[in-house]
């Protein structure tokens, strides 16, 4: 087939309405959500005591940063696949969550604790932390990427690697209500190491999944 | 220059509205352009020209498929190059070399260039032999024999709209099936 050929059936194929990539995205993270969704809800549950929680403003704290990281996450992975993006003006979105987190950790060093730093750091559910994020993340993580598959980022390890940050986020919005560890140096610490963990398996995928 | 580039967005702008006319007429307009920087970026990979035409296939079909991750509100040049400098990436690394491939390679064509003959490509019409059936047929009947949708599904013995449907999916899988290799 000459080029001339090949321009003439692609000029043929014009009729044909491609979905923008923010559609298959939302689609697919729709398809995936009930698996995480039912992993939580039969392994894990939301805490019994989420009544009196909801009045600790560091509970709630946990809910604002990861939603904030997933929502950035899902602007900064919508602007990567366009080829010619790059994360100059969008890259400060990700340090939305880590702002407030910071915020939080100062707003409770300020307060009188009944807990030392270093066991409020520790937690009790260090290790069901760093188990239920990242297995919660993979179906999302799944559904992300094959809605990003839509797109064409000209750097697909980092679209990837802003996928996993996408479903860590998400994953760990779940995980926050399950969890009873609600100081910000347990978030900063944990949560935050989860997350790094899925964003390096976002980013070995998408640089597999993610060429177009 | 700059001219060329602002017909390009108008272009562009009508064949997402439905124009097929203005769309072949731009990627017809795009195809010497991206020659010339496929062969640039072979020479100075120091590899042989003449597989200019396979990367300029390649490029049209992203093109084709990923052109609604353009924003009708920008200019056209800046993504066409994007994706043309990835596919040119690509396909020199597929080579077994690494490189560099300079943006400027895509803009800095100079109108008096000496048009260069089109050389034969062997990869897509390659893998064009391993579709299945249906997708290879229409194809081949529109690619090749020139005939219209009508025509082919007539031929063929299909819808029209089947036609397309084996038609879209025809160049995916073409484009999968490259990227594969």
């Amino acid at each position: 087939m000459d080029t001339d050929q090949l321009i003439k059936t692609l000029a043929a194929d014009n009729t044909h309405r491609a979905r923008p990539v923010g559609f298959a995205l939302m689609l697919a993270l729709m398809a995936a959500a009930p698996v995480s969704l039912l992993m939580f809800f039969t392994e894990l549950g939301i805490r019994p005591d989420v009544m009196t929680a909801m009045r600790n403003p560091f509970f709630d704290l946990k809910f604002a940063v990861t939603l904030a990281l997933a929502i950035a996450a899902i602007a900064v992975s919508l602007h990567l696949s366009r080829p010619e993006a790059s994360l100059r003006g969008f890259g400060w979105l990700l340090l939305i969550p880590a702002g407030l987190l910071t915020a939080g950790i100062g707003g409770e060093m300020m307060m009188p604790q009944r807990l030392p730093m270093m066991t409020r750091l520790m937690g009790n559910n260090s290790r069901m932390c760093m188990t239920a994020i990242p297995l919660l993340s993979l179906p999302i993580l799944a559904g992300a990427l094959l809605g990003l598959r839509h797109g064409a980022p000209a750097r697909p390890a980092l679209a990837g690697a802003i996928a996993g940050m996408l479903s860590a986020g998400l994953a760990a919005t779940l995980y926050a209500s399950h969890c009873t560890d609600d100081s910000p140096l347990f978030v900063a610490t944990w949560y935050t190491l989860s997350t790094a963990l899925v964003t390096a398996i976002g980013a070995l995928a998408g640089s597999k999944l993610l060429r177009f | 220059m700059r001219e060329r580039e602002d017909e390009w967005t108008g272009l562009m702008r009508s064949a997402i509205s439905g124009d097929s006319t203005a769309y072949h007429r731009l990627l017809k307009a795009v195809t010497p352009v991206l020659r010339a920087a496929a062969r640039r970026g072979l020479a100075r990979a120091g590899q042989p020209v003449d597989q200019s035409e396979d990367i300029v296939q390649d490029i049209l079909l992203a093109v084709h498929l990923k052109r609604h991750t353009w924003d009708v509100s920008a200019p056209f040049a800046p993504w066409l190059f994007a994706i043309a400098r990835n596919k040119l990436i690509d396909a020199l690394r597929r080579r077994g070399r690494r490189v560099f491939v300079n943006i400027d390679d895509f803009a800095e064509v100079l109108p008096g260039e000496a048009p260069v003959e089109t050389a034969s490509a062997g990869e897509v019409a390659a893998q064009l032999a391993s579709l299945p059936a249906r997708q290879r047929d229409v194809l081949q009947s529109i690619a090749v024999e020139s005939a219209s949708i009508k025509d082919t599904a007539a031929k063929l013995a299909m819808s029209e709209g089947a036609v397309r449907v084996a038609l879209h999916r025809g160049l995916t899988s073409l484009t999968a099936k490259l990227r594969e290799q």
